[in-house]
């Protein structure tokens, strides 16, 4: 019931479609003023008054939001001093070792892009700092094909499992499944974190679930490749073994069910880690690893070379039932980093989602469907790095017509197999008797079954708020978007935290007015100040990063490349019919 | 004198003058020239179709000429040259033997065939090979042919270097003191060697190009030096006999072109200096000898006709002279009776083709300008650019031209080349790979040009002499004029030695690290045209500029080895990390302290050209790259000194997992202590010691011949011989083990 309440924050500003189109903010300019810009009919306008006040404050706000999400990257992820350890790193180079990204950075295409997923997962979740949640994963061609790679960061705790590492192997493997990529697991962990045992080991979406998924999308002809390049100890043995081809680097790789120590503690037989489940053991005795490597970058060449041969996958879905691309495409007529400016800091501030369109689709070229219709929802066709795409962004709450026009929308782009993008900053849908009586509950429930059952490619990029039953219709994590990932203003939750306090303090103030005591505005004020600060803090970006609700934080300013990658990426799998549920009419 | 000559005369002046302004080079002047001909001589055979009985760049120098002329050209060719420049230059071009010259191109019987094949009137021997052999003049004639260079009896009184003493001595033009006498004993030699006193030179009475020649400074040396050099020369020349000369500590090597028609006129155009030598052989030519008074060049030239005469020549010849710098004489050393490596640096102070005068005196014409008629205009530089390891004594290189890039010609400006990208230069002739020629209004502008010419000739694959020459050209003594024949060695410590003082090794270090920055630069850039021209997998959106990376930027590392071209066999490890900035630009770091940073702004232009902005300063960059023994290398050009050579590792196979993988891998790099390689491929030619013997450090252990040129491999240090793999008259690749020399 919640998820459908929304406080409205500025009721004027939104009682009604037209009047709302009227209130926008100063920062945006009517639509005819830069019409000049354009080359085609269809090109937007700029969208934006750099010279307002709103823009100014919004720019200085966002300027110091992206310094704080850079920092945050240096320190904890990318300056490996901090990241993994001085001390770890040292040790771990003196075994002529790689780091991970290191590693993936020799597997990939030369001079190709690599999409890190969840960089932040496993941010301040722990009593101890565990960078990237100590696995690394992300998608990047090899000799042309597009795969996943699954790195172990042997410098954070060993390269063990921690419960947000396996959520985020999980995901990656999820996302492989989902669009066909080989996966190249490169393979450098103790195993299960012993101490939290009981979070990783257990459940359907434990430990046991990485090796569940290997077989499965073996057996759907997704190549499995291991690059055994440290230990793979007990569990972490079976994700080379099965693996459809492995590779084990002498000296530095090992696979065993039980270490030495343990082997003596359960037989008394001792023996080294190299003479139990070294590369020469497992290559020419055991056959448990396919190929052996003389070290670290000769591994690293084998593993290019395997997916060299993969004749089969990867490219099969390619272009598959979809438009073909364009290779002849054009920038945004605007500045993409311009977008950091744009990025609302204060959610309460309502701006044109054209604005960020102009500055993501190619040539600003968008096509929009019915454009006069359901404002508040922005629908319409364009292009990314030359891809097509439907493009669903919100201008201000939903109202049932917005809701029927995204339903239609989206049904329309899973007919022509046109990968969704989803561009969120919704507060909710509408409330109030007048909306009620219109059934909007009706026309809410129509645009989330439609989300739920399309079955095109579906990337959703947060760049405000995502509140309410508004993140479903705008295809939330649950509504298993491909991709999804944050700005880093965003704000994810169940509403705002000035409502949910304004809402408890109601339930509180009647329960004690009940008892007979008086609630002082102090009272009030505490009280809500209290959740509000939870709230403020379980619905920033980070929070929600670090637990894996999303596939990470990005810089507005890479939102076009990294859609560009991503409806590639999703674009490989062949086209699914999609099949809607019964729709409430 | 005649009207028409006073008329040609000034015309020509007029010429002159105007070729003091802007120097053309062009071609014999046709129409100023017909005025002069006399023809008396009845020529109504006049040549149509001429073969060239040579190889490499004179064959096709030559052609270009007769080209010009209208002269149909025929070609002949070793099997080694089958695919080479000189055969695809000419109309027709006939086989001749196998790559041996002695079974090819200096096998008068079949080149007289190949005449005869094809219909040719005349033979032009070029220089080398049988341009000097008076039997093959003969016998050109004698067939019907007409040869194209000096009657046979000049050629035969001037190739006995002794009896051409002789004859000039009678003539009245000066000589070094020597032993020219025919007594060869080598006891008489011995002591008509200590009658002129030591130093000595002992030489050939045969060929020329310096092979044989021994400089001998004390008695004790005698014999050794004595036999060597009658191996070499009846190897060279099948004529072993030898002749001795007080050897001129401080001499300058000043020749003197002359030419000759049959009606017995015989001119001077000038001289050249060509003492800038190493193994005796000319690296540098110029021309006209600098610093030298007119007084002093007419008595030279008087005394080279003089000489000239005195064998009844005619066609080019060249008179070479001694001149001690210490005493201003001059003395007559030979006279080369054919068209010299070094005729285009007279060229281009006259203003004439020499090959088209030795053309029209074959056909029976008079000269076409009288002494007085000659201009001299400018000065003018040859730079000899040869396939040779300088660090390694300078021994002959072979290998494939991976890259060859000379520089565009323009009037002042000649390439005389006659290999092609893709060419080898083996092992069976000279290893010379192009001349360039250059020509100013006086020396300095000339230099001036030398260096820049020098600085943009860009060849790879094989170690050359730029760079070497590019230091000599720099070194303020040659700028100077500081000339003799033993400036190289005079000088050695500027020229070749790496730099000794750890201030200049930094300079070079730093200047070599700055280089590896911009090939990183332009390595990334021309990946990243490429990626956009052709994307794998047809994902044009994973290959865009610069590669996405969330959050952070892309970075790559490059490994490469510095190959320090004045340290032989040293190479330098250097780690550079590139990152990819957003506005598309690299930053290139490099170990720790002393390299900053450097941002570069790449463009690539073409192929191997880039355009490249760091540090505010954009300019030129060349790269050239090719693929060999399982590594790239690569070399970069760029500003006016800038050429360094990198490689790197290609990966290890993919497939290798063998047991015995590291150990295949790292053995190439070098031999045991102990062992001894030969230094360049070639053929042993001698061997003075046993497995088991016992040798003292510095002691002659074999000789390898290549290139016509003799090398002794000496012991590397006292001890036994072992394993010795090689037998007389094997052919030896470079850098294979010949034995071993363990100590006792």
């Amino acid at each position: 019931m919640l998820g459908f309440l929304v406080k409205t924050v500025r009721s004027t500003t939104i009682s009604s479609p037209r009047r709302w189109r009227l209130s926008i903010n100063a920062a945006v300019l009517t639509p005819s003023i830069s019409r000049d810009f354009s080359s085609g009919h269809n090109v937007l306008p700029d969208g934006i008054d750099r010279t307002s006040d709103s823009f100014i404050q919004n720019s200085t706000k966002m300027e110091s939001i992206m310094a704080q999400l850079q920092s945050r990257i240096r320190q904890r992820i990318l300056d490996v001093a901090e990241g993994g350890g001085e001390e770890a790193v040292k040790r771990h180079r003196s075994r002529n070792k790689l780091l991970p990204r290191e590693r993936i950075d020799q597997l990939l295409d030369s001079s190709s892009s690599f999409l890190e997923l969840s960089q932040l997962a496993g941010y301040e979740l722990y009593d101890e700092p565990l960078p990237s949640g100590g696995i690394i994963t992300g998608i990047g061609p090899v000799h042309g094909k597009l795969c996943m790679f699954i790195a172990n960061d042997a410098t954070v705790k060993g390269g063990t499992y921690y419960p947000v590492t396996v959520k985020k192997h999980l995901r990656a493997q999820e996302i492989a499944a989902n669009c066909r990529l080989p996966c190249i697991y490169l393979v450098d962990s103790g195993g299960a974190f012993l101490p939290k045992q009981a979070e990783v080991f257990p459940d359907k979406e434990h430990f046991g679930r990485v090796f569940y998924n290997e077989s499965i999308m073996s057996s759907e002809g997704i190549p499995q490749i291991a690059l055994v390049l440290g230990s793979c100890t007990a569990g972490g043995a079976y994700i080379p073994a099965m693996a459809d081809e492995s590779v084990m680097v002498k000296g530095n790789g090992t696979i065993f069910l039980a270490g030495p120590p343990l082997v003596k503690a359960a037989t008394g037989e001792e023996v080294s880690s190299e003479d139990l489940g070294g590369a020469d053991v497992h290559c020419k005795i055991s056959g448990v690893s396919d190929y052996l490597a003389q070290d670290e970058p000769h591994a690293l060449s084998i593993g290019r070379n395997i997916v060299k041969n993969l004749h089969t996958a990867g490219n099969e879905g390619m272009v598959n039932g979809f438009q073909c691309t364009i290779s002849d495409y054009k920038e945004p007529v605007y500045d993409v980093n311009e977008l950091r400016s744009i990025a609302p800091t204060d959610l309460k501030q309502s701006f044109d989602i054209r604005s960020i369109i102009a500055r993501i689709v190619d040539g600003s070229e968008f096509d929009e469907f019915k454009q006069l219709y359901g404002t508040t929802l922005v629908t319409g066709f364009a292009r990314i790095h030359g891809q097509p795409v439907g493009i669903l962004g919100n201008n201000g709450v939903l109202f049932n017509e917005s809701a029927l026009k995204g339903t239609h929308f989206i049904e329309l782009c899973s007919q022509r197999n046109i990968p969704l993008v989803f561009l969120q900053n919704i507060t909710g849908f509408m409330v109030g008797s007048k909306s009620e009586a219109n059934g909007i509950a009706k026309a809410g429930a129509k645009m989330v079954m439609a989300v739920s059952c399309a079955k095109v490619p579906k990337i959703t990029i947060v760049v405000g708020a995502s509140f309410g039953a508004g993140n479903y219709a705008m295809c939330g994590r649950a509504y298993n978007p491909d991709f999804m990932f944050f700005w880093p203003n965003a704000k994810i939750g169940v509403m705002g935290g000035p409502q949910a306090a304004g809402v408890m303090s109601q339930i509180e103030k009647s329960k004690v007015k009940k008892e007979g005591i008086q609630w002082s505005k102090e009272d009030d004020d505490k009280f809500k100040g209290k959740f509000i600060e939870a709230y403020d803090r379980e619905s920033s970006a980070y929070y929600s990063t670090a637990r894996l609700w999303d596939d990470g934080i990005i810089d507005p300013a890479d939102t076009r490349k990294i859609l560009g990658l991503c409806i590639s990426a999703s674009r490989n799998r062949p086209t699914q019919t999609t099949k809607f549920g019964v729709f409430r009419m | 004198m005649s009207i028409t000559t006073m008329i040609h005369r000034k015309l020509n002046r007029k010429l002159h003058r105007n070729f003091n302004k802007q120097f053309i080079y062009t071609p014999f002047r046709l129409s100023s020239s017909s005025t002069n001909l006399t023809n008396t001589e009845n020529s109504n055979r006049k040549i149509e179709k001429l073969l060239i009985a040579n190889r490499g760049e004179i064959a096709c120098r030559i052609m270009r000429t007769a080209k010009r002329l209208g002269i149909q050209t025929v070609a002949v060719y070793s099997d080694a040259d089958r695919h080479s420049l000189h055969v695809k230059s000419a109309d027709e071009a006939v086989r001749i033997g196998p790559p041996p010259a002695r079974s090819s191109y200096l096998n008068s019987s079949s080149i007289i065939e190949a005449a005869v094949r094809t219909g040719a009137q005349a033979i032009h021997p070029g220089y080398g090979f049988l341009s000097e052999n008076a039997d093959f003049a003969q016998l050109c004639e004698k067939e019907g042919f007409t040869f194209v260079g000096p009657p046979a009896s000049a050629i035969r009184e001037m190739g006995d270097k002794s009896a051409s003493k002789r004859i000039m001595g009678a003539a009245g033009v000066p000589l070094v003191p020597g032993y020219h006498g025919h007594e060869q004993d080598i006891n008489i030699m011995k002591s008509e060697a200590d009658k002129i006193g030591y130093p000595i030179l002992i030489k050939p009475t045969h060929g020329g190009g310096g092979k044989g020649m021994r400089i001998v400074e004390s008695p004790k040396e005698f014999v050794d030096s004595f036999l060597g050099a009658q191996r070499e020369a009846a190897a060279s020349f099948g004529v072993n006999t030898i002749l001795l000369e007080k050897y001129i500590t401080r001499p300058r090597h000043i020749e003197v072109q002359v030419f000759g028609d049959k009606q017995g006129n015989v001119v001077y155009l000038y001289e050249r200096d060509c003492s800038v030598q190493r193994r005796h052989q000319k690296i540098i030519e110029e021309a006209p000898a600098p610093d030298i008074l007119s007084d002093f060049r007419t008595r030279l030239g008087q005394a080279a006709v003089s000489a000239a005469k005195a064998v009844g020549y005619h066609n080019a010849g060249t008179v070479e002279f001694i001149v001690d710098t210490l005493s201003g004489e001059f003395y007559f050393m030979e006279m080369n009776t054919r068209l010299q490596v070094e005729h285009p640096v007279t060229e281009m102070i006259v203003g004439q083709d020499l090959v088209e005068w030795q053309i029209r005196v074959a056909n029976g014409e008079s000269l076409p300008l009288d002494q007085a008629q000659i201009p001299l205009s400018g000065h003018a530089f040859e730079a000899r650019i040869y396939a040779e390891n300088v660090s390694r004594g300078f021994l002959p290189a072979t290998g494939v031209l991976q890259y060859y890039h000379p520089l565009p010609v323009s009037p002042t400006v000649r390439v005389e080349t006659g290999v092609e990208e893709g060419d080898t230069v083996s092992m069976h002739y000279d290893p010379m790979i192009a001349k360039l020629v250059v020509w100013g209004e006086n020396r300095a502008a000339a230099l001036v040009k030398l260096k820049d010419s020098l600085s943009k000739f860009q060849v790879a694959g094989l170690p050359t002499n730029i760079g070497f020459l590019y230091k000599l050209a720099n070194h303020r003594a040659f700028a100077n004029s500081e000339l003799e024949t033993h400036f190289i060695d005079q000088y050695k410590d500027d020229l070749l030695a790496t730099p000794k003082d750890s201030a200049s090794a930094e300079a070079a270090y730093d200047a070599a690290k700055h280089s590896a920055a911009l090939l990183a630069a332009c390595i990334c850039e021309k990946e990243r045209t490429l990626l956009k021209k052709s994307p794998p997998g047809g994902l044009p959106v994973w290959y865009t500029h610069p590669p996405f990376r969330l959050n952070h930027h892309a970075t790559r590392t490059i490994e490469l080895e510095w190959e320090n071209e004045y340290h032989d066999n040293t190479s330098e490890h250097l780690t550079l990390s590139i990152d990819y900035m957003p506005n598309g630009n690299y930053l290139i770091k490099m170990g720790e302290n002393s390299f900053n940073h450097l941002e570069a702004t790449v463009t690539h232009l073409g192929d191997h050209d880039f355009r490249v902005e760091a540090d505010g300063i954009s300019k030129n960059v060349n790269l050239a790259s090719y693929v060999m023994d399982q590594t790239e290398h690569f070399h970069i050009w760029h500003g006016s000194d800038h050429h360094h050579h990198f490689k790197q590792k290609l990966g290890l196979d993919l497939l290798d997992n063998l047991e015995t993988h590291d150990h295949r891998h790292r053995e190439s790099a070098s031999h045991p202590p102990g062992t001894v390689a030969a230094p360049m491929s070639g053929l042993v030619v001698k061997i003075l010691v046993k497995d088991g013997m016992k040798v003292e450090e510095g002691q002659p252990m074999l000789v390898m011949e290549a290139m016509k040129m003799e090398h002794v491999i000496k012991a590397p240090s006292s001890g036994i011989v072992s394993g010795l793999q090689v037998t007389l008259g094997q052919q030896v690749s470079d850098n294979s083990v010949l034995f071993n020399v363990k100590a006792a």
